[in-house]
């Protein structure tokens, strides 16, 4: 039997994915009535009154729900789910605003009907009455605090958080040299193809609540909704159906509609249905990326770092029910893959009038990333040195793992780097881009009036946080092998991927092995899709899980072979004492013989009963034991494992139009051992063309009223084939993580974290001039050009 | 004011009466269930809406259920063959690892299908123009060219 | 995002389809490709009481070759008249425009008379009618008039169409065989509307030298802007960048999300220079 893991085997998810097979959320409940929002047009206003007395007109609905209908819990604001002893005011939405609205697209009314054309226009035909207040958009009037987001949030500051190691002013006082650079980068989000959605039933025969909803967490929507509705977690059903993408956005929970639709289900004893449009997911499902760094380093004259000192403002929207999350990622991810001798990072996370801001994959690393190496290629710029040198110099070496940065992560646990090796990562990655060659190239290209430049940057990715996923595992007495683990899937391939462990470590063919993932009936203890933790979490759960029914099985099959544990293997689906084929029985079999039956219910049943044999002086089923051949077991590490990668970038900038050409793009990336290399590939490529787009292309564009100028694809650019680099180099490295029993590190996110670092360093090279904010379009080329035409010695 | 609307879906006649507003996508999905056909923003941007309409590729959420009476479409579900074999198109997405989460890739392939069908041996560069009005954001593109390529190679293969 | 709704008219005949646009007045809108249509419908920035669906207009399906001009009916899609070999080859401008145009499957179904009609500043095909001085033909139950290109985009996405007329061709006149045309554009992404694009047309004299330059300019003014260049390119050796100069003092370009004024002005520049020296060289090798 081949070794599934390992191998890039073809997804088991595609065929009926291509056959148009796939339910995602809006293909389920087609009886469903639909329900449509009523939106705040304004960035900021207080709201006076509703009037929806020219909507009860319109046929097919069926009701209409502002906030003054909701009872108990839904009555309160939505939960803050990550709290933070930083986070000193923390504030929440309602799933219908209240009085006043805080962003475009906050939910004011909902609007049930018999389909989504009636129900939207019934929600045309609602009058709100406005009082707008001043809006406050973007740091800088977020900080300047001329108006308030929250009347009763001083400065506009939701939470202000200082972490360090060492002394760094100091360090930086007695460094030989010293830089400032102040960097900025823009918002932008996940933006999946799939939309939110949610449907809902509510069952008055069983008294459950069963609810589908498009969502990176099943145990957290169900938790949320039991919570607001005031019903048993047990009475509450949470089914991931198909995710067409998820990208962060969709772990944010529970979104108003996903209270809002089950308990409208309820109220009105139909199923309930919502599916959001692109305009709404637009303004208001939530973004991600805008900050604003100041940064004081200082370093010798080898270019090594001997403080640092990063000062930065976050902007995390209206509401921040996610918490302090993506700042905390960005300070303490910022250091990468290097040891910045004394280190001290302050954050302050801003309320603006604007859509919510939660992860989006990278979740504050890009930010991060792009802060540390700007910083190196700042260093490398002023000593003259290159570029990859000043990297190495700073680097963390082999050696000097476990590495303890002396702060707190993102898990609430110390910022232990466990392994990783970046001088060969670094070594591989030159190798392959050429990077020593690359000057001689750049030279000859400028002779022809080319401005050709490379550039390079590094990142450290913490992986598969906590704190636990969990697998349970059944063998079925047909042979099938079910796998349930809570967590969810939005195109990762975890069927394929579980399937490929579980198939290894209990000796089963691939095929029989079947993977659910997301349903609370089928798993009911897990956190979720995120982080670049299914692989490890989930992963090792599998592994342990599959090794407890192994150990069951083989203990089972042992017994009915007259053998003694040690000589029995399982392989192929067939248990066996090593070395005696014709002894083999089927693991369907052996699952049979597991549960000592009274009744057969069918042929294979028979050899269970009580006449069919075994000792008769023992218990049926052995003290301790339980009926059947199942494992479930749980996976919880005492901290995050540390994957990390590198990418270099070659370009070319058009003199005249000021466009970027990508030329060349190289990865080389570890992420431990690999399931399925085909997989993690197709997982760097979508990442790095999201890098690409938040590098040259997306930018949410508000006003400083806080519309939403671009919410369209025609006008917030995410990228074509066109956009993205012609072919992508790929190298692998693999330091195997000591934290789990895979050596797994998780990858979701490793494609697009340099993105935004590695370009601005490309363009910087071909241009002559440092680039520090992004997104650049060729039209702030050109006006950067402008800037530095006029003012050539200007930073 | 509802309209009869008489179409051949994926080789079947089917008959509908819906409003003159009722875009196609929304008719394919829902009053047909046939819900291959994906909608990702119903501006004609994505591309994950993609059908055949007498043979071309359109995207439906910018045609009206009404403009398509008469017309012979394809869906997604429509591309594999009799006995259910995977299209060439469709099994190249699988053997080069041409999806993820799989919304977009029904526009793709009713897209590349019908492009083939007019130049059943394009060039890389071909391939990347072939696809490059839908959006995909879990891929990257880099495996949906090559499985422009694949598909094209396999069609040769089969024909 | 769902329409609203709207009455709906599938005529059979043009005469039908006039008759039907008289009666329903200034709030009914023609249906032919909805490429440009779909979309404000969908988000509810249109709202007809009434739409005239002239798919079924086939006669109004065609593409011929007249003395001096390509005729593009009203139902001709713009693929159809970018494959069309003897279009192509009557004004090579067209074919080099429409590979502009969005994407290949919009193309499919997208109009090319009915891009004209939506006259946005920002369509390649506006500024094709505009630069060639072509013409519309507007239908009506009164009859038939023809609208020169001059007179025909009024303002951002507003065209001479009266209420109850009905656009059913467009006319390009032709490429003199003594002419070259090129068409350069810079967008944000393959296929997006242009951030700035010049077509030019440059006629060469019996001497080889430059008779007459043209171009006109996308994104940079509410209606596509024409403007002669005669001078600048039959003057000194640098007549090209001379052009480019002047085109750049003619042009005020807006700033938006994608791109500055300033920046719009040098693109201006930059592809009138562009332009203006394919053309010539088209020109040329058409003349060998």
């Amino acid at each position: 039997m081949t070794a599934m893991f390992g191998e890039p085997i073809a997804r088991v998810e595609d065929d009926r994915l291509l056959r148009g097979e796939g339910a995602y959320l809006d293909d389920l409940g087609h009886d469903a009535l639909a329900v449509a929002f009523v939106r705040s047009p304004h960035a900021h206003a207080r709201i006076l009154d509703i009037d929806v007395s020219g909507a009860l007109d319109v046929c097919g609905v069926l009701a209409i729900y502002t906030y003054e209908d909701l009872p108990g819990r839904l009555a309160e604001p939505l939960p803050l789910l990550i709290p933070h002893p930083a986070l000193t005011h923390g504030r929440t939405g309602y799933p219908l605003a209240a009085d006043e609205v805080n962003y475009v697209g906050e939910p004011v009314a909902m609007v049930v009907a018999t389909d989504r054309y009636l129900a939207e226009d019934a929600a045309e035909a609602i009058t709100v009455d406005y009082d707008p207040l001043p809006a406050v958009v973007g740091i800088d009037a977020a900080r300047a605090a001329e108006h308030l987001v929250h009347p009763d949030v001083p400065g506009n500051v939701a939470a202000h958080l200082v972490q360090s190691n060492g002394d760094a002013a100091a360090a930086i006082a007695a460094a030989p040299r010293c830089l400032e650079l102040d960097l900025v980068i823009e918002r932008s989000a996940s933006m999946p193809l799939e939309g939110r959605g949610v449907l809902a039933l509510w069952d008055t025969d069983s008294r459950r609540l069963r609810i589908w909803t498009s969502t990176q967490t099943s145990t957290g929507v169900r938790a949320a909704v039991a919570a607001k509705l005031d019903l048993a977690l047990a009475s509450v059903d949470v089914i991931t159906p198909d995710v067409g993408g998820g990208f962060g956005v969709k772990i944010v929970h529970p979104w108003p509609e996903e209270v809002l639709v089950p308990w409208a289900a309820k109220t009105l004893g139909r199923p309930v249905k919502f599916t959001e449009d692109r305009v709404e997911h637009f303004t208001s499902s939530a973004h991600e990326r805008g900050q604003r760094h100041q940064v004081r380093v200082g370093f010798d004259d080898d270019g090594r770092v001997l403080g640092l000192d990063v000062r930065f403002w976050h902007d995390n929207g209206a509401y921040i029910p996610y918490g302090l999350i993506v700042p905390l990622i960005t300070s303490t991810q910022l250091l990468g893959p290097y040891k910045p001798g004394a280190y001290r990072v302050e954050f302050t996370s801003l309320y603006t009038n604007t859509v919510i801001v939660t992860p989006y994959r990278g979740a504050g690393r890009p930010q991060g990333a792009f802060v540390m190496e700007r910083t190196m290629d700042a260093i490398a710029a002023s000593l003259g040195l290159d570029r990859a040198l000043v990297r190495e110099r700073n680097f963390i070496l082999p050696s000097q793992m476990p590495y303890d940065h002396g702060l707190i992560f993102q898990d609430g646990r110390p910022l232990i780097y466990d392994s990783g090796d970046y001088p060969a990562a670094l070594a591989k990655l030159k190798a392959l881009v050429g990077w020593d060659s690359f000057p001689a190239v750049q030279a000859e290209a400028r002779e022809q009036g080319r401005n050709l430049g490379i550039g390079l940057a590094c990142y450290v990715e913490g992986t598969g946080v906590g704190p636990y996923e969990g697998a349970h595992i059944v063998v079925e007495t047909s042979g099938k092998v079910k796998v349930a683990t809570g967590l969810t899937t939005q195109g990762q391939g975890h069927q394929t991927v579980l399937a490929q462990i579980v198939a290894d470590e209990l000796g089963v063919p691939f095929g029989d092995v079947e993977v659910t993932t997301g349903d609370t009936r089928a798993f009911g203890y897990a956190v979720g899709t995120f982080a670049s933790r299914a692989a490890v979490m989930s992963g090792s759960a599998v592994a342990l899980a599959a090794r407890a029914a192994r150990a069951k099985a083989i203990k089972v099959a042992a017994a009915a072979l007259e053998a003694s544990p040690d000589d029995v293997e399982i392989v192929d689906g067939m248990a066996a004492v090593k070395g005696d084929p014709a002894s083999a029985i089927a693991l369907g079999t052996v699952a049979v013989l597991s549960n000592p039956l009274r009744y057969a219910f069918d042929e294979a049943a028979k050899a269970a009963t009580q006449f069919a044999g075994g000792d008769i002086d023992a218990p049926p089923v052995a003290e301790g034991e339980s009926p059947g051949i199942e494992g479930r077991e749980f996976f919880s590490p005492v901290r995050s494992t540390f994957a990390s990668g590198m990418h270099a970038v070659i370009v070319e900038t058009d003199p005249l139009t000021a466009e970027t050409k990508i030329l060349r793009y190289c990865v080389v990336h570890d992420c431990g051992t690999l399931i399925n290399p085909r997989i993690v590939e197709g997982q760097i490529h979508g990442g790095v063309a999201q890098g690409v787009g938040g590098a040259l292309y997306e930018r949410m564009a508000y006003d400083e009223t806080g519309q939403l100028q671009n919410a369209s694809f025609m006008d917030f650019l995410m990228p074509y084939v066109s956009e993205v680099p012609d072919g992508i180099e790929i190298d692998h490295l693999e330091t195997p993580s000591p934290l789990n029993p895979l050596g797994i590190k998780g990858a979701g996110e490793a494609g697009v974290i340099p993105g935004a670092a590695v370009f601005a360093s490309a363009i910087s090279d071909a241009e002559g001039f440092a680039i520090t904010t992004m997104p650049i379009s060729p039209s702030d080329l050109f006006e950067l050009r402008q800037r530095h035409k006029a003012a050539p010695d200007a930073g | 004011m509802t309209f009869d609307v008489q179409m051949t879906v994926n080789g079947v006649a089917r008959t509908v009466r819906v409003p003159a507003r009722l875009l196609l996508s929304d008719c394919l999905r829902h009053d047909l269930r046939l819900t291959g056909t994906h909608v990702g923003c119903e501006h004609g941007v994505c591309g994950a809406c993609t059908v055949l309409v007498d043979g071309v590729a359109v995207r439906s959420c910018l045609m009206l259920a009404v403009s398509a009476d008469g017309a012979e479409i394809t869906t997604v579900e429509g591309l594999a063959g009799p006995d259910g074999t995977l299209s060439a198109v469709q099994q190249a997405f699988a053997d080069c690892h041409g999806l993820q989460c799989g919304f977009c890739t029904p526009g793709f392939l009713t897209t590349i299908t019908a492009a083939l069908a007019e130049n059943p041996d394009p060039t890389h560069d071909e391939a990347r123009e072939i696809i490059g009005g839908n959006l995909c954001r879990c891929t990257g593109y880099q495996n949906i060219v090559k499985a422009v390529l694949r598909a094209a190679e396999l069609g040769r293969a089969g024909s | 995002m769902k329409p609203s709704s709207f009455g709906y008219s599938r005529p059979e005949s043009v005469a039908e389809a006039v008759a039907i646009l008289a009666s329903i007045g200034p709030d009914g809108k023609v249906l032919a490709g909805g490429q440009s249509l779909v979309p404000l419908l969908n988000m509810r920035l249109a709202t007809p009481s009434h739409l005239v669906d002239i798919n079924r207009l086939s006669e109004l399906a065609y593409i011929s070759i007249d003395h001096d001009h390509i005729a593009v009916g009203a139902l001709a899609r713009h693929a159809d008249v970018l494959r069309d070999p003897v279009a192509a080859a009557a004004q090579p401008l067209l074919a080099m425009a429409l590979r502009l145009v969005a994407h290949p499957v919009i193309r499919n179904r997208g109009t090319t008379v009915g891009s004209i009609v939506h006259a946005d500043p920002s369509g390649e095909m506006t500024a094709v009618l505009a630069l060639l001085d072509g013409s519309v033909l507007a239908t009506s139950t009164s009859g038939q008039r023809f609208v020169q290109a001059r007179d025909f985009f009024l303002g951002p996405l507003e065209s001479d169409i009266q209420p109850g007329e009905l656009a059913t061709e467009a006319r390009f006149p032709m490429l003199a065989a003594s002419a070259g045309c090129a068409f350069a554009e810079v967008s944000r992404r393959h296929g997006d509307y242009a951030v700035c694009g010049v077509a030019a047309v440059v006629e060469l004299g019996d001497d080889g030298r430059v008779r007459r330059a043209r171009a006109a300019y996308l994104s940079v003014a509410g209606t596509p802007l024409v403007l002669d260049l005669t001078e600048a390119c039959a003057g000194a050796a640098d007549g090209f960048a001379e052009a480019g100069r002047l085109a750049m003092d003619q042009v005020r370009p807006a700033s938006d999300i994608h791109a500055s004024a300033s920046y719009r002005r040098h693109l201006v520049g930059v592809l009138t220079e562009r332009a203006c020296r394919d053309a010539l060289a088209h020109a040329k090798e058409r003349a060998r």
